[in-house]
């Protein structure tokens, strides 16, 4: 921070005081919210690592049996039931369906428990398309350039702000105060992005695309898996010390791990993949919801519902999966699950197993497939904290750019918050819920998932509180209610070799009755990659069954 | 020898002290004056930077000026304490006084009262240093002059963000810091009161600041009040602060005034042009018309225009805030002014949000006023969004006709077309219009339907603004308020709160 940033601040901080107490605000403690403690069901997953469970009581056929209703068991499920397919059957741990999708809602607003945003699709992201389709957000023709999108969907500006040196600013690239030097940067680094965008190798395919299975596999790009973001920038000659937080913040948000662990080909594909364009919006537009993106969970949940039925089994635990090695009529699959409600075992006999949890539960349920439980230990995962605020009325305009839906901390452990409320069209802004999310990659993820586990809620809330007491002194006395949801394993991190790593490309295979669709198969937890690999193993299914069908992906 | 050199040790720890309070005092109504004028003004930057600069040029020239002070040292001290005491402490109360009274010689004021306490301040270290210049050596004198003044400096810059500003506020805090001085003041005259036998009269004076100091102390939130009162210069004859809104009603002679949040809504002298306006030229074309919506306007008048057409079987108010519609109910100078329309039986009141209302129900109208406030933020922008137009229209029958307030043509040309191609794009046909409304300047309002609309050739009710004749006028735009170009205003971009900034800021300045 240099004089010029200080005083600015100084004096800004000082006129806010000044103002707060004219207003007549009074600096006085206030106790902490009420709120719950929750999070990913820690107790019944942790009871994985040394299943006793009681023998089956009852047995029941299930020609195919998806295992996990996150966002890639419910577009396997959708894409079966689309293709007047419905003898399956959706197992969840959880009680309800989603995923790293769910939301909650409370008298206020709808908010988010987990992903909150869908950047426009891209060309090649069929299957996301035709589901937007259905869900009537997209409008026109699904394979448009440009489509549609009902504009409640389409994020309304303004769409992100930036806190920085005591002062909101529009966007969350840092602007004010940057210099000449660090702004050709900005450009530099914007300028080899776009050209990224804009390749294509000589099988047609786009150097980045989104699904990630139709990317080039050059190996002057695949070599981009082997360094680190951070190093891939330096090399560039790329050194601005606000862009490498902006790229940081980036890789952080989307993979809740850092720059510095994250692949080249990771970060990299952040920023070069999305090229998706609206007729009615800019290409950087997304669409959201209050609910975050529990409106797409709930649509295909909707539409598997309304085609084939109620085929949904929640709070049931798969402990137990043993496929044997050769299809043959004798032999099924054998999925035993733990009913905790109930307190018995039932066992699926399975023709076809679509596996859509995530991959670090294979080697505590799979019987043999001892290669593939080695696959599965090259994973590591990111844990992840989200809390929800639910605030009395809005918090006030500080100096700078208004409230946004994203907004931003410079330099915070958190990521920021996103406003529940903030699609919605009201005269008047009163309550909200501010949906805060935080990474844990200032720690290794194992001591994160620790945390996670150790820490009371009462220090979470008043950690977050002190974060977001920086641009809003008056957080404490808004804030009516503080929930934290904590996920130990929330996503796969894309480390250097693992997105182009044999490991991966172990899940990615067809095989003979077992496919795997969750986002873990590439590499990193986007709606795109997991709904794409849903409907990819449905559509692998179907073929193996005999079943005709309108494919998604072509 | 020995009792007098204690006399003297302890004068000089005294007087050492009071340099500590002096300088926290300087350096406070510094900082009160940057902070109100940065809360005042905006621009924070600027504010505080040119505050400090002329402070700190002040003190050079009351610095200089000491030089000119030659005899009754002491007494001249106290006496400038008193002065400090009294401009000082005051200078924060005073600042709010004159904005509110007017803000256009604020900055002049400003810089006076900075100015003024700038040369006091500057006089108070010199004449110190030159009274204690009798028991100390120039280094020993300087060196302890000059650090309990930057200490004092240092104290105050950490507990006015920290403590006095939130706690007591800027005007407190600066009674707080006048009589600090006074005290000063009368403590040096307690330390030297032998060599001040001719001075007795500077202890009455010390006195009355003291009192006056703290009395304003005391009733420094029944002072703030005040100054709001005099934000509006006319008398107020109803002030309310709602959840949604400060509602202010003033009188002049016989001009009754609205402002919400400080923003003039009508003046009883000109109203009935923007509101015969708003609804006649829509509304009389419509024969047919049973149901009417109104959303926004809870004061009624656009009612009581609606009312004059004896087809009109209901009339939908929807107005957030029940204080607003209860007031123009009960108050008599406004149910005059409305002619109790918002108790007429066709008449339902809802107090909801407009929006939330239009997303629950699915009534639909033969006529809609929508009459929200400008679109000077994202929020009131939406209201203004092709999202917005296109929720309208699943609430108007075929025939129906909707008029929407549309900010002025001539001070925000580009806003008010963009209203219009907003309109039409979500299919709708417009006919924009404009009157004159003195209060407001040229006025712009869009009529907007399923299909073409023809403007009246009579009006069968009573009017005092529109005539036949002159009606077709409404629908010519001179070139000043031609049509330009604009975008679509979509949530996603909300071009139209970018337009207004821009337009407004330029007419305000």
């Amino acid at each position: 921070m240099d004089r010029r940033q200080f005083l600015r601040s100084f004096a800004s901080s000082l006129a806010a005081t000044g103002a707060a107490s004219l207003a007549g605000c009074h600096g006085a403690r206030t106790p902490l919210p009420p709120g719950e403690l929750l999070g990913a069901s820690l107790d019944l997953g942790h009871r994985l690592r040394d299943p006793r469970f009681p023998p089956p009581g009852e047995t029941r056929q299930v020609p195919v049996v998806i295992v996990g209703a996150g966002v890639g068991g419910l577009a396997a499920g959708w894409k079966l039931a689309k293709s007047g397919f419905a003898e399956f059957l959706l197992v969840e741990l959880e009680r309800e369906a989603g995923g790293n999708s769910r939301a909650g809602s409370n008298t206020v607003c709808a908010y988010p428990w987990g992903a909150h945003y869908l950047p426009l699709p891209t060309r090649e992201a069929t299957a996301v398309r035709e589901l937007l389709a259905e869900l009537e957000v997209l409008q026109g023709d699904p394979r448009a350039v440009k489509p549609i999108y009902d504009e409640r969907y389409l994020c309304a500006t303004p769409q992100e702000r930036l806190f920085r040196d005591g002062r909101w600013q529009e966007g969350i690239l840092p602007q004010v105060g940057v210099g000449p030097v660090e702004r050709r940067q900005y450009q530099y680094f914007a300028d080899l992005m776009a050209a990224f965008r804009r390749r294509w190798d000589g099988l047609g395919r786009r150097a980045f695309a989104l699904p990630m299975a139709l990317s080039s596999d050059s190996p002057d790009l695949l070599a981009l898996d082997r360094i680190s973001m951070h190093d891939w920038l330096l090399a560039q000659g790329l050194d601005s010390p606000h862009l490498h937080w902006y790229v940081d913040y980036a890789c952080r948000d989307d993979y809740g791990t850092g720059s510095a662990a994250v692949s080249a080909w990771a970060g990299i594909h952040y920023f070069a993949c999305r090229d998706g364009e609206a007729q009615n919006a800019g290409s950087e537009t997304v669409l959201t919801a209050p609910e975050g993106n529990a409106w797409l969970t709930r649509g295909m949940l909707r539409s598997i519902s309304a085609r084939a039925g109620d085929r949904l089994l929640g709070d049931a635990v798969a402990f137990r999966v043993a496929v044997p090695d050769c299809a043959s009529p004798g032999h099924k699959i054998e999925v035993d699950l733990w009913l905790p409600g109930e307190g018995r075992t039932l066992r699926l006999l399975a023709e076809q197993l679509i596996w859509a949890a995530p991959l670090f539960l294979v080697p505590h349920v799979f019987v043999g497939h001892e290669a593939l439980k080695e696959a599965a230990r090259d994973y590591s995962y990111a844990p992840w904290l989200v809390a929800n605020l639910t605030l009395s009325g809005v918090p006030d305009h500080r100096p700078g750019a208004p409230l946004a839906w994203d907004n931003v901390l410079y330099g915070s452990t958190g990521l920021g918050y996103v406003v529940a409320t903030h699609q919605r069209m009201r005269l008047w802004s009163g309550a909200t819920v501010l949906t805060y999310y935080r990474a844990f990659d200032d720690r290794s993820p194992q001591q994160g998932r620790n945390a996670l586990q150790d820490t009371p809620r009462e220090v979470w809330a008043e950690q977050i509180l002190a974060e977001l007491e920086r641009p809003h002194p008056e957080i404490r006395k808004l804030t009516t209610r503080l929930d934290v949801f904590r996920n130990g394993h929330a996503m796969a991190r894309p480390v250097p070799g693992l997105i182009w790593g044999a490991a991966r490309q172990r899940f990615a295979v067809d095989g003979e009755r077992l496919r795997f669709a969750h986002a873990d198969v590439s590499g990193f937890s986007l709606f795109e990659e997991a709904q794409y690999r849903g409907v990819l193993a449905a559509e692998r299914t179907l073929r193996r069954l005999g079943v005709r069908f309108a494919s998604s992906l072509a | 020898m020995l009792g007098l050199s204690t006399v003297k040790n302890e004068m000089k720890h005294a007087l050492l002290f009071s340099v500590f309070i002096v300088a926290s005092c300087g350096l406070a109504y510094e900082l009160i004056a940057g902070a109100l004028a940065s809360y005042l003004l905006g621009d924070s930057v600027t504010q505080f930077s040119t505050v400090i600069g002329t402070y700190l040029f002040a003190m050079g020239i009351g610095s200089w000026l000491s030089r000119y002070v030659e005899r009754h040292l002491v007494a001249r001290f106290i006496q400038v304490e008193l002065m400090v005491g009294v401009l000082g402490g005051f200078s924060a109360a005073a600042l709010f006084f004159v904005f509110a009274w007017s803000p256009a010689p604020f900055k002049l004021a400003l810089y006076l009262v900075v100015a003024g306490i700038g040369v006091l301040v500057g006089l108070e270290i010199p004449l110190i240093m030159r009274i204690l210049k009798r028991d100390l050596v120039f280094k020993d004198l300087v060196s302890q002059v000059l650090t309990f003044d930057y200490l004092g400096a240092l104290a105050v810059s950490i507990l006015f963000p920290v403590l006095l500003v939130p706690h007591l506020g800027l005007m407190r805090s600066g009674l707080l810091f006048g009589l600090l001085n006074v005290i000063v003041a009368l403590w040096a005259w307690g330390l030297f009161r032998e060599q001040l036998q001719n001075f007795a009269w500077l202890r009455v004076q010390g006195g009355i600041a003291m009192l006056v100091l703290v009395v304003a102390f005391a009733a420094a939130g029944e002072l703030t009040s005040l100054a709001e009162a005099h934000l509006y210069a006319d008398e107020i004859v109803h002030a309310e602060n709602t959840p949604y809104q400060r509602i202010v009603v003033t009188r002049w002679k016989d001009d009754l005034r609205l402002h919400l949040n400080n923003n003039l809504q009508f003046s009883s002298r000109d109203e009935y042009r923007y509101h015969e306006a708003l609804v006649h030229p829509g509304l009389s074309t419509l024969p047919a018309a049973r149901q009417v919506l109104v959303l926004g306007g809870g004061d009624g008048l656009a009612l009581r225009e609606i009312l004059k057409y004896p087809q009109i079987e209901s009339v939908t108010l929807v107005d957030l805030d029940p204080a607003m519609t209860r007031l123009f109910a009960t108050a008599p100078p406004l149910r005059k002014l409305n002619q109790d329309a918002l108790l007429s039986p066709k008449v339902r009141v809802v107090n909801a949000d407009a929006l939330q209302w239009l997303e629950d129900n699915d009534d639909l109208f033969d006529f809609v006023v929508v009459d929200f406030p400008d679109p000077s933020n994202f929020a009131i922008g939406k209201l203004y969004s092709s999202a917005f137009y296109r929720l309208l229209n699943k609430h108007l029958t075929g025939e129906a006709l909707a008029v929407i307030q549309s900010t002025s043509p001539l001070y925000a040309r580009q806003s008010f077309w963009c209203v219009v191609t907003t309109l039409e794009s979500v299919g709708l046909v417009t006919t924009p219009y404009h009157a004159l409304v003195p209060s407001f300047g040229e006025w712009g309002f869009v009529l907007a339907g399923r299909r073409a609309y023809k403007a009246p050739t009579s009006y069968a009710v009573d009017t005092r603004f529109l005539t036949a004749e002159t009606t077709p006028a409404l629908f010519l735009f001179p070139k000043d308020m031609a049509r330009v170009g604009a975008e679509v205003n979509r949530l996603n971009s909300q071009v139209l709160v970018r337009y207004f900034e821009r337009e407004w800021r330029q007419v305000i300045r």
